[in-house]
């Protein structure tokens, strides 16, 4: 599974697909992170074929729906719980986010473990979620922010106009270069417009005053 | 000099990046290093409630009173109360925001008239420094 753009969470409901001898099997409700509902249901066979014995060829889904947000509008703090193959094992994890919506948590957990682990969205489960107090939060860096009263400066402010601003040693260096390249390209054209000799561009760059 | 602005609930920020760049918005709730959550009011300033990045906006001098979180309908109070809008409008970083709007919608013409209005200016200003020095 890829985690393109934003994760969102869904609802899946599958069972054994009915047959004579069991009319009516027992139907399994997974809630899911992923990207799509497609892939959502990808997911789900990929667990529960983990933990009873069924599979996507002879089972079939009933439902899958995406649960949305109810109250988007304040930040929240996020407890997952999760389990990750790194390169040399696997691993269990706890995480802390603070974000408007669990899905939103959810991808910067993706994120985060891309960027602090090299994990892949594939090698990553997570087992449980919550949503946390304050006072509940156990890492130190998200508990400074759900605090009543925070309040920090944004030292280091780089000018937005002169972010991509070079240097003037760097762009007295480009002009030079391109003067010389510039030089370089007339004098091959020159010559080969007056001999058929083929030229080895080596030899003629040396010939430029620069 | 230690800093004046502050991230914190109820600062009034500038937004220079993204669709609402131009706008101003207020810190609702603080959501980690790199985001806040901010609302303009929407009905005064045209910017819905959303979490921003630290580097899409610049702090202003400007704060209104507001709890953490505070709904849509509190916040235009806030901003009405503390005549906020007004205060913006009066600072000279939004009275040059606005000039530089105004001349980068100049036609050519404009521009000539205003070429011609300098010159006047410049003409009456060093005829009444003639006056003086004599």
């Amino acid at each position: 599974m890829t985690a393109a753009g934003e994760m969102r969470q869904y609802q899946v409901v599958g069972r054994k697909a009915a047959t004579e001898e069991n009319t009516n099997p027992e139907a399994y409700r997974m809630v899911i992170f992923a990207p799509n509902p497609v892939a959502a249901k990808s997911k789900f066979w990929y667990f529960m074929r983990q933990f009873r014995k069924m599979k996507k060829t002879t089972g079939e889904i009933l439902d899958c729906v995406e649960l949305v947000e109810k109250n988007s509008r304040i930040v929240k703090n996020y407890g997952i719980w999760l389990r990750y193959d790194s390169r040399s094992g696997t691993h269990n994890m706890y995480r802390e986010y603070r974000d408007l919506k669990l899905t939103g948590a959810v991808s910067q957990l993706y994120n985060e473990m891309a960027g602090r682990h090299r994990t892949r969205p594939r090698s990553i489960q997570i087992i449980r979620t919550a949503t946390l107090g304050a006072s509940e939060l156990k890492r130190p860096n998200g508990a400074q922010f759900a605090q009543r009263r925070v309040k920090f400066p944004l030292p280091h402010r780089v000018d937005s106009a002169k972010r991509g601003q070079k240097a003037l040693s760097d762009l007295t260096n480009v002009y030079l270069f391109t003067d010389t390249f510039f030089y370089a390209i007339e004098v091959v054209g020159r010559k080969t417009e007056h001999s058929d000799i083929r030229l080895s561009s080596s030899n003629d760059i040396q010939t430029n005053p620069y | 000099m230690g800093f004046s602005r502050y991230v914190e609930v109820g600062r009034v920020v500038f937004i220079n990046h993204g669709p609402d760049a131009g706008k101003i918005a207020t810190v609702i709730d603080i959501v980690d290093q790199n985001k806040c959550l901010v609302d303009g009011p929407e009905e005064i300033t045209g910017v819905s409630r959303q979490v921003v990045s630290y580097r899409k906006i610049a702090l202003t001098d400007l704060t209104v009173k507001i709890q953490r979180n505070a709904r849509a309908k509190t916040l235009k109070a806030a901003w009405k109360e503390g005549d906020t809008l007004a205060k913006w409008e009066g600072s000279s970083w939004a009275k040059k925001l606005e000039a530089k709007k105004k001349r980068s919608n100049l036609s050519d013409f404009d521009r000539f008239k205003v070429m011609v209005a300098k010159k006047q200016k410049s003409r009456i200003i060093a005829q009444k420094i003639k006056e003086l020095k004599a």
